[in-house]
C-alpha cells in the first residue's frame, strides 16, 4: 500500500466477511423441496484505522455497515477474514489476559438511547457497569464521567427516564468511557436525535476524541454528518466497500459512481428549487445480488464489462475505489 | 384573490392533563394555495404533526381543537361530525404517512386497498374503479403497474411502498396533501425519487401540499414557502429562499446552522444549547429564549407577539434582520 501511515494501526480488517443462512425451516425445506438460501451481508472487507483516528463507514440499509461494526466489538463471529486489534486477533488468540486486556479496549455506542439504557438502574450503575465487572474502583468515576460529557454529578441517582434523548446519549458516552478505551464504535450514535443535539452530541464525541486519544469507528447512513468528524470514509454497498478516500476528495471528487449518486442525492441547503434527475432504481435483493459489480444495473456509466466481472478495490491516487472506469 | 386551499386560523390544540393543560399547539396561522408545497420544519414535539393531525381530524383523544378554524376550500370543517369529516378525508385531503408499512393493510393486495378507497368517494363501477387504480399506480412510477396490482405490500421494497402510500392519498383526487416525514424512513437515493414526486404531482395536479418533515435540506429543495415552528408556535413563515438565507428569528438559524451540510468541509458544528423544553414547564416569555443566543430581558417576560398579530415574518422581539419591504 502507497499509504502506511506514520501511526500504527489500532484496528486491522481483512477479507472480512459475514453470511448469515435465511433459509426457511428445515421441515418447509424438506416438504418444499427448497434450497438452503444464504445472505451475504459482508464480503472481503479490508481497512485499516490508525490510532486517534476516525474512520467513518457509510451507506444505505442492507450494505453491511452495522454487522462490521458487531464484528469489530465481537458480538458476531465472522464467517470469513479476520479482525485485528492492536494486534490481537480476539478469534484466535488463547492467552485469555490478552482477550480480556484487548476487550476492556472497545467499547459501543448504539443508535437508540432509549433502548440501550437499562430502564431499572440508576445512571450512576449503568456508567459504572463496565469497571465494576472487573472488579475495579468506581468510586467518584460516574460523578466525574458525568461532568466530562456535560451533564452533572448529581445526576448520578436518577433513572435513566428523567433525561431527554440527547442527554441519554450522553450516558451511553459517559458509559463507554468508563472503561478507559481506546476504541468505541458507534452505530447510527445520533440518527434517533433531532438537529441541534445531534450538533452537541458531534461535538462532544470529538472533543472527547482529542482529550482521551480515542479511535472511532463511526457507522452511519448520512455523509453529511460523517463528513464534518470522519479522517478517513468507506462507502459501502451491498456489503462491499466500493470506494475509500479522506473526507475532502471524497466530497470534491468521488470517484465511484455510486459514492457521486450519494452525495447528489443529499439534500441541500442552498438546493431552492434543485431538479436532480432522481438516481435510478432500489438497492437489490443481497440474497441474490446482481453478477459483476452489484452496482451496475443503477449505474449510468455502466459498461459491458461491468455486468461480467467483478471490479477490485484498487488504489487510485489518494483512494481506493472498485470500479473500471474510475480515474485517479 | 384567490381562496387558499387550506386556511388555518389561530388553531389551538390542548391535552388536558392531570399536571395542567398542556398547548402542544398555540395560536397557529397560515394557507396554503392551490399548486404550493408549505414546508413544516420542527424538531420533536414542536407541534409540527399535531398540527397535520388537526386538519385532518385525526387528534388522539384527549387532545382536542381548542379554539381557532381550519377552512378547506373555503369551508369550516373543525367541528364537523365525524361521519362528515370522513367524507372529506381522502376525498378533499389526502395524508401520506412516515411509516409504509404501517399505513398499509398487509392482508389486502395494493388493488383492494385503492379500489375500496376510491369507491368510497367516486361513484364508479369496479371495473373503472380498477382502471383508475392501475393510472394511480402508473402515475407515481410503479412498473408494470397492471400486474402488480394483485400483489400484497409486503412483495413491495420501503421505496416502493412508499409510492403505494402516495397512490393511495392521490387517487380520490384531494386538492390538499398532508405529507408527514414521508420520506424519513427512507434511504438517500429513494428520499430524493420521492421528493421528486411530490413536486412533479404538485405541479401537474395543482394540490396544495403541507409537507411535515425535520430535514431542513428537503425543505429547501421542495417546498415553496417554509413554517417553523418551536413549542407548538409559529417562530417563523415565510417564502423558502428568504427564510434561509435571511433567517429573522434566531431559532430558524441555529437550526440551519446545526445542520450538516455536505457544502462545507470538516468544520465543527454550530449548537443550539439544551433542549427543546417540555410543554408543561414552558419558560415564560419567549418559549425559545433559555436557548436563545441574542436573549434579553423582555424575551423573558413577555411572550414575543404572534405573526397574526404583527403582520411580520417571525415572532420574535427581536428579529436578525429587517424584513424586506414589500415592492
Amino acid at each position: 500500500m502507497p499509504h502506511a501511515e506514520n501511526a500504527p494501526s489500532l484496528v486491522s480488517i481483512r477479507h472480512l466477511t459475514r453470511i448469515f443462512d435465511v433459509s426457511k425451516p428445515w421441515l418447509n425445506r424438506v416438504v418444499e423441496r427448497l434450497p438452503k438460501r444464504k445472505l451475504t451481508a459482508v464480503s472481503d472487507v479490508s481497512f485499516e484505522v490508525p490510532e486517534r483516528t476516525t474512520y467513518a463507514l457509510v451507506g444505505e440499509s442492507g450494505s453491511g455497515k452495522s454487522t462490521i461494526g458487531k464484528m469489530v466489538v465481537g458480538l458476531l463471529p465472522p464467517s470469513d477474514g479476520e479482525v485485528e486489534i492492536e494486534g490481537i486477533n480476539l478469534d484466535t488468540e488463547t492467552d485469555p489476559d490478552k482477550i480480556e486486556q484487548v476487550r476492556s479496549d472497545i467499547q459501543m455506542i448504539f443508535q437508540d438511547p432509549y433502548a440501550s439504557l437499562n430502564p431499572r438502574w440508576r445512571v450512576r450503575d449503568i456508567i459504572t457497569e463496565p469497571v465494576r465487572i472487573k472488579g475495579g474502583d468506581t468510586n467518584g468515576l460516574a460523578e466525574k464521567l458525568l461532568e466530562q460529557v456535560g451533564l452533572s454529578a448529581e445526576d448520578a441517582i436518577k433513572y435513566p427516564h428523567e433525561f431527554s434523548g440527547g442527554q441519554r446519549q450522553r450516558i451511553c458516552v459517559a458509559r463507554a468511557l468508563a472503561s478507559d478505551p481506546k476504541l468505541i464504535v458507534a452505530d447510527e450514535p445520533t440518527s434517533a436525535l433531532d438537529v441541534s443535539v445531534q450538533a452537541q452530541v458531534l461535538n462532544l464525541m470529538s472533543d472527547l476524541k482529542d482529550e482521551f486519544g480515542l479511535t472511532y469507528i463511526l457507522i452511519s447512513h448520512d455523509l453529511t454528518v460523517v463528513r464534518h468528524m470522519a479522517d478517513r470514509i468507506g462507502v459501502l454497498y451491498l456489503g462491499r466497500l466500493v470506494e475509500e478516500a479522506a473526507p475532502d476528495a471524497l466530497f470534491t471528487d468521488p470517484k465511484h459512481p455510486y459514492t457521486k449518486m450519494l452525495i447528489e442525492a443529499a439534500p441541500r441547503m442552498d438546493g431552492f428549487g434543485r431538479e436532480i434527475t432522481p438516481p435510478e432504481g432500489e438497492i437489490p435483493d443481497p440474497i441474490s445480488p446482481p453478477s459483476g459489480c452489484a452496482y451496475h444495473p443503477r449505474c449510468p456509466i455502466a459498461i459491458d464489462r461491468c455486468s461480467k466481472e467483478r471490479p477490485k478495490l484498487e488504489w487510485k491516487g489518494e483512494s481506493r475505489v472498485a470500479c473500471f472506469l474510475a480515474e485517479a | 384573490m384567490t381562496t387558499p386551499v387550506l386556511s388555518v386560523r389561530n388553531l389551538t390544540v390542548e391535552i388536558p392533563t392531570r399536571a395542567g393543560l398542556l398547548k402542544p399547539v398555540d395560536g397557529v396561522s397560515y394557507d396554503i394555495a392551490a399548486g404550493e408545497i408549505l414546508g413544516v420544519v420542527g424538531e420533536s414535539g414542536a407541534g409540527k404533526s399535531m398540527t397535520g393531525n388537526a386538519v385532518i381530524g385525526l387528534l388522539d383523544r384527549p387532545a382536542r381543537i381548542a379554539s381557532g378554524e381550519i377552512h378547506v376550500n373555503g369551508r369550516r370543517i373543525d367541528g364537523l361530525s365525524r361521519k362528515d369529516l370522513r367524507k372529506i378525508r381522502g376525498k378533499e385531503i389526502g395524508m401520506i404517512f412516515q411509516d409504509p408499512l404501517t399505513s398499509l393493510n398487509p392482508l389486502l393486495t395494493i388493488g383492494d386497498q385503492l379500489t375500496e378507497t376510491i369507491q368510497e368517494h367516486l361513484k364508479v363501477s369496479d371495473g373503472e374503479a380498477k382502471l383508475r387504480a392501475i393510472r394511480a399506480l402508473d402515475e407515481v412510477g410503479i412498473p408494470a403497474a397492471k400486474d402488480r396490482i394483485d400483489a400484497y405490500p409486503h412483495q413491495f421494497s420501503g421505496g416502493m411502498r412508499q409510492r403505494v402510500v402516495i397512490a393511495l392519498a392521490l387517487c380520490a383526487e384531494p386538492s390538499l396533501v398532508i405529507a408527514d416525514e414521508p420520506t424519513t424512513a427512507l434511504d438517500v437515493s429513494v428520499q430524493a425519487q420521492i421528493t421528486a414526486l411530490l413536486k412533479r404531482l404538485c405541479r401537474e395536479r395543482g394540490m396544495a401540499v403541507m409537507l411535515v418533515t425535520h430535514d431542513m435540506g428537503v425543505i429547501a429543495e421542495t417546498a415553496d414557502r417554509v413554517a417553523v415552528m418551536y413549542a407548538g408556535r409559529l417562530a417563523e413563515l415565510g417564502p423558502v429562499r428568504e427564510v434561509i438565507t435571511r433567517p429573522m428569528h434566531p431559532y430558524t438559524e441555529g437550526l440551519m446552522r446545526a445542520t450538516p451540510d455536505a457544502s462545507e468541509g470538516a468544520t465543527r458544528l454550530r449548537q443550539i444549547p439544551g433542549a427543546m423544553p417540555r410543554l408543561g414547564r414552558l419558560p415564560t416569555g419567549c418559549a425559545f429564549h433559555p436557548r436563545c443566543p441574542k436573549v434579553q430581558d423582555k424575551c423573558r417576560q413577555d411572550p414575543p407577539p404572534t405573526r397574526d398579530a404583527t403582520g411580520g415574518r417571525a415572532a420574535c422581539w427581536f428579529p436578525l434582520t429587517e424584513e424586506a419591504v414589500p415592492a
